[in-house]
């Protein structure tokens, strides 16, 4: 049982920035951000590539920088090219399987057999035992998400949530909403990128599907916070964001442990959840109208 | 402070749509001016003030604020020197963050860095959002870290006000900013508006149905219609003007009768 939780804490952790990410696109600057699935894999592949070329730290803000690229093509088609946002991320997504391939020298799967990871550095230092890994995973990824914090009460920060928030009124003041979307999407890749850094050094592997579903995936974990810690200041949906993706990897690993469902099912449940819990609204208010409309009718059949 | 030259703007030329929005329309204020604005629907006043906060750019003739040519200057920039308030109090702020973040948001604006990207708001900053809110009268400054969308639309619109006029722009635009709000909110944010407006000595546009307003608010009224500044009064004659001499001079100017009951009945 520890071993699960254990389990689920790193993987929580390692994920998290994809979430993270999401709560950054789409529910800040209120764009569904398909390039996710794309730069995840993108982030785990330079990773990978560049840890076996020997240098495992540079790996990883070199896999943010690409990413944040990734971020920018998908922002520069929707701002100045007028792709509609959603088809945007569909085509850089698309370009990026190639762009991926390439990145992990033209082969689906990449792997790191004798080389050292961050990991294996953080072993070294002797701190937290079987823990170490859930220590490095969860300080890095904990340090993004209070960078991203900080970031969001700066001037440049509080534009992107203008931006996301009433467009009207940004146009108005002086923003440009060209650079607030194109610098939040570059910042929502990075982090994209981050956690597929991490995952590919942790598992030692990348392959051309390791992002496959992420952006459903990072959606699941964001609603399972909000659902849990609630709605509020930036700080809480950053810290929601961690627990609703430890809560995720938890159900995945009890899920994949007792056999209650089979772990091929594990996406499509996921797709479920996210279904419904973005469909809620809409399905509470039929539900009200439905019975306010049944007691109309008994009403008048009391008379 | 504001110079019109002959600005012509027409919408989808060339098609059973077609509109001459604003037509060879010429306008010149003074630092401090306070101009009121009238005109039935569809005159060209919202166009107007589109055209001078740069939501599109005009086919003919150039706009000069402050002696600087911003005709061909992008809304995002030319906001910096403007304020704009329009006829919905939802549309000039930002329901999901607070009260302080919307005028920190309006405050960094205008910050004199303007590349300044990750500057911070102060507590010295907080205590003048504070001593500004005040100002306005309606409890808003014991409530700095509420999201905006739990206040109602009068409060919206003067906070909206205050974020346009914290920093004085050099030309503020009032789009019927009060026409949405209860007689008594109304009467409360034109107030603010006023004292706002003499305090810093801003030059004022003013677009209202109101003719009473029209004529008692600022130091000079337009007429418009059909794109056109139709009638320019201001000084003795402004004063000795009448409602009724407005609609008289209306028909006259326009060569119609008015269709409008907004304007007669107000």
């Amino acid at each position: 049982m520890l071993y699960i939780l254990q389990t689920a804490l790193e993987l929580g952790f390692l994920y998290a920035p994809v979430a993270l990410a999401l709560f950054l696109s789409y529910r800040i600057l209120d764009i569904a951000d398909l390039t996710t699935d794309g730069a995840f894999t993108l982030g785990a592949a330079v990773s990978v590539t560049v840890c076996a070329a020997g240098h495992p730290i540079l790996a990883v803000p070199l896999a943010m920088l690409c990413t944040a690229a990734a971020g920018f093509v998908t922002a520069l088609l929707q701002t100045k090219l007028g792709v509609p946002s959603i088809l945007a991320g569909i085509i850089t997504n698309t370009g990026l399987y190639t762009v991926n391939l390439m990145a992990m020298g033209w082969t689906s799967n990449a792997s790191l057999i004798k080389q050292r990871t961050i990991f294996h550095m953080f072993q070294d230092l002797g701190v937290g035992g079987s823990w170490n890994e859930i220590i490095l995973a969860g300080v890095l990824t904990l340090a993004s998400a209070l960078l991203l914090v900080a970031f969001l009460g700066t001037r440049l920060g509080l534009s992107i949530r203008a931006t996301g928030d009433n467009r009207d009124m940004v146009r108005a003041s002086s923003i440009n909403p060209t650079f607030t979307i194109t610098v939040g999407l570059c910042v929502a890749n990075a982090l994209t990128g981050l956690s597929g850094a991490l995952v590919g050094q942790a598992q030692r592997n990348a392959n051309i599907n390791i992002g496959t579903g992420m952006v459903v995936i990072g959606l699941a974990c964001l609603i399972i916070g909000e659902t849990v810690l609630g709605r509020g200041s930036m700080l809480r949906g950053a810290l929601s964001v961690f627990v609703g993706s430890i809560i995720y990897r938890v159900i995945y690993a009890v899920a994949l442990s007792s056999k209650v469902f089979p772990i091929e099912a594990m996406k499509l449940v996921t797709a479920i959840i996210v279904a419904l819990a973005i469909a809620a609204p809409s399905i509470q208010k039929w539900a009200a109208f439905q019975r306010r409309k049944a007691a109309a009718r008994a009403g008048k059949g009391g008379v | 402070m504001l110079e019109i030259s002959h600005i012509s703007k027409t919408f989808n030329p060339g098609t059973v749509n077609e509109k001459k929005a604003l037509s060879d329309l010429s306008l010149h204020l003074e630092q401090g001016d306070f101009v009121t604005i009238v005109g039935s629907n569809g005159a060209g006043k919202s166009t107007l003030f589109n055209a001078i906060a740069g939501a599109f750019y005009v086919d003919e003739g150039s706009i000069l604020l402050g002696g600087e040519d911003i005709t061909f200057k992008p809304e995002y920039k030319r906001s910096r020197e403007l304020g704009r308030l329009f006829q919905d109090p939802m549309r000039g702020t930002a329901p999901h963050m607070t009260i302080g973040e919307n005028l920190a948001l309006a405050y960094l604006r205008t910050a004199k860095n303007q590349h300044a990207y990750f500057s911070r708001i102060s507590k010295k900053d907080l205590a003048f959002f504070q001593d500004q809110l005040a100002k306005l009268d309606m409890g808003l400054e014991d409530r700095m870290k509420q999201p905006v969308g739990l206040l109602s639309g009068g409060q919206r619109q003067a906070l909206t006000l205050l974020m346009s006029t914290m920093v004085p722009p050099k030309l503020l635009l009032l789009d019927e900013h009060t026409a949405a709000l209860d007689p008594a909110t109304a009467e409360k944010v034109l107030k603010i508006t006023r004292e706002v407006v003499a305090e810093h000595h801003i030059t004022t546009l003013m677009v209202t149905h109101n003719m009473h307003q029209a004529l008692e608010l600022g130091n000079r009224t337009l007429m418009m219609d059909n794109g056109r500044i139709i009638l320019d009064v201001q000084g003795e004659k402004r004063a000795d003007m009448t409602v009724n001499d407005l609609l008289e001079q209306f028909r006259a100017g326009a060569g119609k009768n008015l269709d409008n009951d907004r304007i007669l009945l107000s």
